[in-house]
This record gives structure tokens, C-alpha cells and sequence, in this order.
């Protein structure tokens, strides 16, 4: 099958362009700002008093930026995506269902494939859009301190990749429904529980603990928190991510089928 | 330029059509009827590749719907029963977007939305907001969709519905405009449409075909007989017993001086036996004319007499 990526661009484009068009997109990135920001000034504050009260006992050196600042805030921001994405990703093939617009997209010269790629493709330019806007905390942070930009790298492309995992089970159970709570909210709990699941993993034998910790969506974000990028993290999540899109593609062929 | 043969598709255990078969030509403006739920819409989804048949071939444009699925979308525009528009953008971007994704040239692009605004009379609201506009306008909207990248086959699934008088009459003119360069298949229940703006009509009725020919040979073929009505001066039992015993004739009603004479269809013939009994019987025949049959009539006769059988 040849993709072509300036077809799936026609779908990114129009979508990405929809999220402003309808309060969603402001809603989510106002709301995603707002908690962020608070969590950095707290993170930030309580960081900075810490370090004065060590250096004021004469405790001897205080926690790292990186300890006392980067992990919490892009731990935090992982969490605050798992909410927010599934209200990034519910609209973008329930609507089209329900609208029946789908009707257009799937009668026009345009493969499944580039559909698929080009409505994850808006959700990920939103949620890059996203993080962009985030870009200001390390700005911040190196012109009064002097934080690790390896650390920094690390964090933003794990957080990345690991929100793009939530688009693809967003997209996911978007296809599967007309109704965007639904989706949404199937969205939500997927991604919850693919947080948790090796919380089992401590009462499981040796296999199935090691099966779960691999299973665990967060899990595989601890290396990129402590500034590692390894390929194994990489590799699951692009594909975790290539395995949510297949099933969206078999999920609308079957559509058509019924 | 479309050739449909032995298409069948059933969904679950139910047959929504079974074996249909024809052909339209270039140019052609064919008019697909039938009640609702006889699988029109069906038929037009598995046209446009939309939905595949279950048996069955369908070559558009000389390609194969279901393995050359992209060279056929890129060949025919459609309209579903639901004008396909995303109701938070403005009417000139949608159509854009349609253009674009029915692979219409950048350069052409301006040139491409323009005409198909033009022809859809959406001049005024070319920068409205689709949600914003009135069924009639969205109706337009979707059209206007269809046409935009001047295909070559055009399917429209009721593009009438939800329209006031005087845009019915101009989206018939517009249809009507396309014959010749555009070959188009619409489907409608309702059969002024028909006449109007097609030169063929198929009918189907439970997911078959009951009959595919022009207009006017398809009133005369049903008119052929039939029903009679004689009006005549004295009506007499003798008569009327007369006429009966003509074999072919069906049943006589008889309404005061006026009768309704029903004859088996291959029987149209009989027409002067029956004038001369009755002018034997010394009835006074004033006058003896065919029942004519509005298209309507035909329409129901055919997806009818389905039932008995």
C-alpha cells in the first residue's frame, strides 16, 4: 500500500485546525497551563526553601534540580495528560461517526491508513502545541539555576511519547463508538489501567512480574525521568503506539463491513 | 460507465439487495426508485466503495470498486443521505478540503471551489459557518462537495430532501445541467423528481430490481390495458353480462351509467370485442377511453405486485 503523507496532512490539518474552532482545544491547554504552572511554583518554592534551610543547618548539599524539580513536575505532567487526553482524542472519529462525515473521508481517494495517521497526527501537533507552551519552566529554571538539559531532553521526549500512547488508545476507542463520553471515558480507564497493571506484579511469580512491569505504560517512563533515553522504553512505546493505530484500522474496516 | 452485475448484499441474515444487474452509460442521468428500506442507499454505498458487496462486481469507470477502490473514489462524487458537512467550518474551507482530499491540483484549487459555489447558488454564504446555515443550505453545501472536483460520475442519494419549492426546481435545473458531460445516478421516493430530471428510471423494491426503462415507455407499458372506462347511455344486464363472458376480461364495475373495465394486461387487445357487445346490447357507448396511469400509479403497480407473488 503506498501512504501518502501529504493526504494524511489534509486530515492533521483540518482537525488540528477544528480544536480551535470549538473551545476544546482553549479549554484543555488553559486548564493544562494552569495546573501546571501552580505545580512548578510550588515545586519550585518548596525546592528553593528546602536548599536554604540545608545550607543554613550546614546539612551539606541540598537535592539536584533535577531530583528536587524536573522529576516531580514531568511526573506530574504525565498524569495531568492522562487525564486530558482522552478529551483531546474523544471528538476525532465519534464525531465523524455520528456526523457522518466519516461518509466523506471514506469515499474520497484516501486510504484508511492516511486517515488513521492523520487524526492521531492533530491529536499529537495539540499535545505538542502543549508542551511547547511548557517550554517556559526550563527557561526559567537556566537563567536562576542550572538544570541537567539531558534530564530536560529526556523528560520531553518521554512525556511525549508517552501522551502519544494515550492518543493511540484514544483513537482507539474513538473509532469504536458514536458517543464521545464513551470514548472518552473507555480512553481514560485503558489508560489508567495500563499505569497500573503491575501493581499485581508484586504478588505474581518472576515471569508475570517482569510480564507486567514490561506491560506498564509508566514504568517504562522511569529511565526517561532520570535522563536515560533507552531504546528498549523507545521501542515499546512506538509500538504500543503502531499496535492501538492497527486495531483502529481493523476496527473502521470492519465498519464498513457490517 | 458504470456496469453493475449480479450485486448482492446482505446484512447479517437480511438480503438488503439481491443480484441486481444494469449498466449506465456516459452522460446518462438515471433515476433510482423505489419506497424506503428498498436498498437504494445501499446499492449508491457499494458504488462508491463506500461499503463492499457481499457477491457481485461493479466497474466504474472501467475499474473494479472493490480492487481499485482509490481510482474509483477519485472518479465519482457523492452525496450520502446525510450531506456529509462538518458543521463548525465555514462553507469556502470545507469545500477546500473536499478538493483537497479528492486529489484537485493547488493551482486549480481557487478555480475548482468557485465553480462548484457558483453552480450550487452559495454565493452568499460562501464564508458562513456550515452549523450556522439551514438544512436547504447544508443540502447545497453537500453538492457543492460532490461537484468540486468535477468528477466524472456523480451520486446522489435524495439530493432534494429538506429543500424549499424553489430550490427544488433549481437543484433539478442543475442535475438536469450536468447531463451529457457528467453521468448521474440519484435516487428519490418521490417520483416527480424522477420525471423530471432523469432520462431512465430503474425501480427497485426489496433489494430488486421490478423494472429499468425510459419514462414514457415504462407509463405505456403499464397502460397497455388494464383498466378501461366506458361511459354509456343505458347500461343492461345483458351487456355487461356480454362483456363478461369475453374471455380475458377480468371484472366490470359498474358505477350509474359509468363502467370500469378490468382485462388481463397481455389481453389490451380485446378493446373492440368489448365496444362491440356493448353496442350490440344497445348500451349507447358515449365514450370508452384508457384509464391513464400517472407514474405514481406505475410505481405502485410494480413495487405491489411484488407482494403477491
Amino acid at each position: 500500500m503506498n501512504f501518502s503523507l501529504k493526504k494524511a496532512w489534509t486530515v492533521a490539518s483540518r482537525d488540528f485546525r477544528s480544536y480551535f474552532t470549538s473551545p476544546i482545544a482553549y479549554i484543555v491547554i488553559a486548564g493544562f497551563l494552569v495546573i501546571m504552572g501552580w505545580m512548578f511554583f510550588f515545586n519550585l518554592s518548596h525546592f528553593s526553601l528546602q536548599n536554604m534551610q540545608y545550607k543554613q543547618y550546614g546539612m551539606g548539599k541540598g537535592m539536584s534540580i533535577t531530583e528536587g524539580i524536573l522529576r516531580p513536575l514531568y511526573g506530574n505532567m504525565n498524569v495531568i495528560f492522562l487525564f486530558l487526553v482522552p478529551f483531546i482524542t474523544m471528538r476525532l472519529f465519534a464525531e465523524e461517526r455520528k456526523m457522518q462525515t466519516l461518509q466523506l473521508l471514506m469515499t474520497s481517494p484516501i486510504t484508511l491508513t492516511e486517515i488513521i495517521i492523520g487524526k492521531f497526527l492533530s491529536a499529537f501537533l495539540l499535545v505538542l502545541t502543549m508542551l511547547g507552551l511548557t517550554g517556559i519552566y526550563p527557561v526559567i529554571l537556566i537563567l536562576c539555576g542550572n538544570p541537567d538539559a539531558g534530564t530536560l531532553v529526556a523528560n520531553y521526549t518521554g512525556t511525549l511519547l508517552l501522551a502519544s500512547c494515550y492518543i493511540s488508545i484514544g483513537v482507539l476507542f474513538s473509532a469504536m463508538t458514536e458517543n464521545q463520553i464513551v470514548a472518552g471515558a473507555l480512553t481514560f480507564a485503558a489508560g489508567l489501567f495500563l499505569w497500573l497493571i503491575n501493581w499485581a506484579s508484586q504478588s505474581a511469580g518472576t515471569f508475570w512480574a517482569d510480564f507486567l512491569d514490561y506491560l506498564s505504560l509508566i514504568q517504562h517512563y522511569n529511565n526517561f525521568s532520570q535522563g536515560i533515553i533507552d531504546t528498549t522504553d523507545v521501542i515499546f512505546y512506538f509500538s504500543f503506539i503502531g499496535l492501538g493505530l492497527f486495531f483502529t484500522h481493523r476496527v473502521l474496516d470492519s465498519y464498513r463491513w457490517r | 460507465m458504470i456496469e453493475v452485475s449480479g450485486l448482492t448484499k446482505f446484512y447479517g441474515p437480511r438480503t438488503a439487495v439481491s443480484n441486481l444487474s444494469f449498466t449506465v452509460n456516459t452522460g446518462e442521468v438515471v433515476g433510482f426508485l423505489g419506497p424506503n428500506g428498498a436498498g437504494k442507499s445501499t446499492t449508491m454505498k457499494i458504488l462508491t466503495g463506500f461499503m463492499p458487496a457481499s457477491t457481485g462486481s461493479v466497474k466504474v469507470n472501467g475499474f473494479d470498486v472493490f480492487d481499485h477502490p482509490i481510482e474509483v473514489k477519485r472518479s465519482v462524487g457523492y452525496l450520502p443521505e446525510n450531506p456529509p458537512v462538518y458543521m463548525e467550518m465555514v462553507v469556502e474551507d470545507y469545500l477546500r478540503f473536499a478538493a483537497r482530499l479528492h486529489d484537485v491540483p493547488k493551482a486549480k484549487m481557487k478555480q475548482a471551489v468557485d465553480s462548484a459555489i457558483e453552480r450550487t447558488g452559495l454565493s452568499q454564504v460562501r464564508k458562513r459557518i456550515i452549523g450556522n446555515l439551514s438544512k436547504g443550505y447544508r443540502q447545497r453545501v453537500g453538492l457543492a462537495q460532490a461537484l468540486v472536483h468535477d468528477p466524472k460520475v456523480l451520486i446522489l442519494d435524495e439530493p432534494t430532501v429538506g429543500l424549499d419549492p424553489v430550490q427544488i426546481i433549481e437543484i433539478r435545473e442543475l442535475i438536469k445541467s450536468l447531463a451529457g458531460q457528467h453521468t448521474v445516478i440519484l435516487s428519490s421516493h418521490i417520483l416527480p423528481e424522477v420525471t423530471a430530471t432523469c432520462q431512465r428510471i430503474i425501480v427497485i423494491n426489496r433489494g430488486q430490481i421490478v423494472a429499468q426503462d425510459s419514462i414514457e415507455r415504462l407509463t405505456t407499458r403499464m397502460r397497455q390495458g388494464l383498466v378501461f372506462q366506458m361511459d354509456v347511455k343505458n347500461p343492461n344486464e345483458r351487456g355487461i353480462g356480454a362483456m363478461k363472458a369475453i374471455a380475458g376480461v377480468k371484472d366490470i364495475q359498474v358505477a350509474g351509467s359509468r363502467l370500469q373495465i378490468e382485462i388481463l394486461p397481455e389481453q389490451a387487445e380485446l378493446r373492440d370485442r368489448i365496444v362491440e357487445a356493448a353496442v350490440r346490447e344497445n348500451m349507447g357507448v358515449l365514450e370508452f377511453s384508457a384509464e391513464k396511469l400517472s407514474l405514481e400509479e406505475v410505481f405502485l403497480q410494480l413495487t405491489t405486485q411484488e407482494h403477491t407473488v
